[in-house]
């Protein structure tokens, strides 16, 4: 048996006053991959930033009794030999690739700063970026690496998401890192991007790197672990192979977060109604480098009374633009869209906290949006789950993220809309608040007869609510359809492929 | 009540809590000298010229023999006063060329930055001292002066963060719910540019104060006897070399005036984004 790259038992970590971790045991082997999976609260990244070493800086009590990182005791390091040992021996992915990359630096710079750090000379550093940035599928022109000046030159700006993501894990390979702790991923990424970015560490994997996959994923995890790990309230309380766990949980929370996740079809499928908005021709241009790009270009879509229309696509695909247009926020360059006589619309926008003025008061929010014969503030809020008491009071700055998006709904149906538009309300929530929010959704369809517009990059979840679907790509409908028959039997390519990635 | 008052004190801190008590007594002197110096700021007593700091005299006598402190609390009400007249003056003209900028037609717009960009090349003293110059010397002419010479300053700030809120995607959403223009301007634009221009507005008072004694110093504002901080400063000037307490008072109070003003703006700035 090979000596494994990360064991750790018993570890504690006390952080402002309270006990985020309770004596976690890991183990992770070269070639292995653990995956380690919560809710969010349950302590997650917080392992993550102590296997690096990083919380100790934000003033943590670590205590463990085993803490090995490829055989060396990392339980008395100082901040100097963990520097030596971040980059060469573990390194970190993280969430948030556009948020972890300096806007102004250039990809060349930005992966072989872990070299630059080591003194590693010059001449060398760009091969070696070079070989990382292949290793990590960012296209360098083929085998002669015709483009590689190009792409060492780009800036993370001119990177899509999936490529931003792939830069990190190419600075997370270059220093030679065998074990690498990789925080969601995979998280901001839409399904087909997503693929490719697990199929890449499963590929590292494969070639003998150890890697520590912290998500709230399942279907993340089901694609690459080796073992699963379920940790809640700061301790592991399921722990086996991945088939095992996916497939006979033994703990109620793991059985939780698998219930939680939207498989399946929509349980009864609403009957059509007449069409409340119909878009005709919709084309919407915004200035770009070079010259005009068309966001929107050409959508013809009609939603009908007390249907849920989902909209899937790849990101930068023109889903919000398209929100945009049908709720009127924009105006179209070319086409209309048509709404029936009185109908109320209202958006649930995708950044909810942007959309709050920051000095009101979440109830001072509610009783502005309300119209009609609208309930109170506080019984909205009962109606979104959320309890008055707790909230009513307070910004939205001071709320978590699903109660933001829970305020943000909550504010929509003040209004008594007749359609409700919803871009990527779930995206950024975990498993367990995202059941919540689809249940709610699916609850105001049924007694309400509310027409939903439902915006996705996430193919699970607008499976689980939609009626119909329409599959957006370049900002044309490639398909639509009823839901079951699109993902059924999809008949373009690209629905095919998102299929394939997204439920394979 | 006592737990708000309990938590605005935590949120003065140590040094917010002596800047509001020196902003109180510095209001005392304003509103009624006569309680903190019952003497005549005018009254000369030449056989007594040139005390140095005493128990009689706190801050000393100057040429005439007149009590500095009794002139100092009495000039309160024209130092301040001033500066508070030349910041509102400062603020009215930067609130509409601001507002008429960012949410007037574009031209508009246009001509006002020009205008501004002009006036902003040319530092705030220069172009009091230009007004100044023009009106004629004197306490309004002053005021005028400092005030206008601040408005494009204020303009800039509120035009930029005017610009911002409209931009924003609550005011984008309030549109979208179909609230009316002036609606959104009560609602959101006006309380979140105006609260922010509070702080900056404090911090101006102790800037538009220095400024004052400024011109007074250079014989432009307030006229010689009257005991305004900036013009004692001038007076004093002559005999710095005998009685530095002419001098040096009135300028502590002066810098004592614009300090408190700073602190418990920033503490005012702070609570402003913290409540953001």
């Amino acid at each position: 048996m090979t000596t494994p790259l990360l064991s750790v038992r018993g570890l504690r970590v006390r952080l402002g006053g309270a006990d985020v971790l309770r004596g976690v045991d890991l183990e992770v082997a070269p070639g292995e991959c653990l995956a380690v999976v919560g809710e969010s609260g349950a302590g997650k990244s917080v392992l993550a930033r102590t296997l690096l070493g990083l919380t100790r800086r934000d003033g943590a009590g670590v205590a463990a009794d085993v803490f090995d990182i490829a055989g060396r005791d990392a339980r008395r390091l100082p901040e100097r030999a963990w520097r030596a040992l971040r980059g060469a021996d573990v390194s970190l992915v993280l969430q948030d690739a556009l948020q972890s990359l300096d806007p102004l630096r250039t990809i060349g710079a930005e992966v072989g700063e872990t070299l630059a750090v080591r003194g590693v000379p010059r001449a060398e550093r760009r091969s070696r970026v070079l070989d990382a940035l292949d290793a990590a599928g960012l296209p360098l022109g083929g085998p002669a690496r015709v483009e590689a000046d190009a792409r060492l030159r780009q800036r993370p700006a001119q990177l899509s998401g999936g490529m931003r993501q792939r830069a990190l894990i190419a600075s997370a390979v270059v220093g030679g890192a065998r074990l690498i702790v990789a925080d969601e991923p995979t998280t901001a990424l839409d399904a087909t991007t997503a693929v490719r970015v697990l199929g890449l560490l499963g590929r590292l994997r494969d070639e003998g790197t150890g890697l520590v996959l912290i998500t709230h994923d399942l279907s993340a995890v089901a694609r690459v672990a080796d073992r699963i790990a379920v940790i809640d309230g700061g301790r592991i309380v399921e722990h086996g192979s991945a088939e095992q766990v996916l497939h006979a949980p033994a703990h109620p929370v793991t059985r939780a977060l698998l219930a939680a996740a939207p498989t399946g079809p929509k349980p009864t499928a609403a009957a059509p109604g007449e069409p409340v908005i119909e878009a005709t021709g919709l084309v919407r241009r915004y200035p770009g480098p070079s010259g005009a790009f068309a966001a929107v270009d050409g959508v013809d879509v009609s939603v009908r009374r007390g249907e849920v229309l989902g909209v899937v696509g790849e990101s930068g695909s023109g889903k919000t633009t398209l929100a945009r247009l049908l709720t009127g926020l924009e105006r179209p360059d070319a086409g209309e869209v048509h709404r029936a006589e009185g109908a109320r619309m209202r958006l649930v926008p995708q950044d909810p906290l942007g959309s709050f003025d920051p000095r009101h008061t979440v109830e001072r929010i509610l009783r502005l949006a309300r119209r009609g014969a609208a309930p109170s503030p506080a019984a909205l809020l009962e109606r979104v789950g959320l309890d008055p008491a707790a909230v009513l009071r307070r910004r939205p700055a001071s709320l978590s993220g699903g109660q933001r998006q829970r305020v943000a709904i909550a504010r929509a149906l003040a209004a008594d809309p007749d359609v409700l538009v919803c871009d990527e309300p779930v995206s950024a929530l975990d498993v367990t608040t995202q059941s919540g929010i689809l249940d709610l959704l699916l609850d105001l369809q049924r007694t309400e007869g509310l027409t939903i517009v439902f915006i996705s990059h996430d193919l699970a979840v607008v499976r689980r609510v939609s009626d119909r679907v329409a599959v957006m790509r370049h900002g044309v409908v490639v398909e639509e359809g009823g839901t079951e028959s699109v993902f059924g039997d999809p008949q373009h390519a690209f629905t095919r492929d998102l299929v394939a990635a997204a439920l394979g | 009540m006592a737990a708000d008052a309990a938590r605005i004190l935590r949120r003065l801190g140590p040094g917010g809590v002596v800047a509001a008590l020196g902003l109180a007594a510095i209001l005392l002197a304003v509103v009624a000298p006569g309680v903190l110096a019952p003497g005549d700021p005018l009254a000369i007593a030449p056989t007594e010229a040139f005390s140095p700091p005493s128990w009689a005299h706190p801050f000393g006598t100057d040429e005439s023999g007149r009590d500095l402190f009794t002139r100092v609390v009495h000039g309160a009400a024209a130092s301040a006063g001033i500066g508070l007249a030349a910041t509102g003056i400062g603020i009215g003209a930067g609130l509409v060329l601001g507002f008429a900028g960012a949410l007037g037609p574009r031209w508009l717009d246009a001509a006002i930055a020009r205008v501004v960009e002009v006036l902003f090349a040319l530092p705030t003293l220069v172009m009091a001292l230009l007004l100044v110059a023009v009106i004629g010397p004197g306490t309004q002419a002053s005021v005028i002066a400092i005030g206008a010479a601040t408005a494009p300053g204020y303009a800039r700030i509120l035009r930029a963060r005017v610009r911002g809120v409209v931009r924003s995607d609550y005011v984008a959403y309030a549109r979208h719910e179909g609230v009316g223009p002036v609606a959104v301007f009560a609602r959101h634009i006006a309380p979140n540019t105006l609260w922010p221009l509070v702080a900056t507005a404090t911090l101006g008072v102790g800037q538009a104060i220095v400024w004052v004694s400024a011109l007074s110093f250079l014989g432009l504002g307030a006229l010689p006897p009257s005991p305004e901080w900036g013009a004692m400063l001038n007076a004093g000037r002559v005999y710095i070399g005998t009685a530095w307490w002419m001098t040096v008072l009135p300028g502590l109070a002066i810098v004592a005036t614009a300090t408190v003003l700073t602190v418990l703006g920033r503490r005012a700035s702070g609570a402003g984004s913290a409540g953001s």
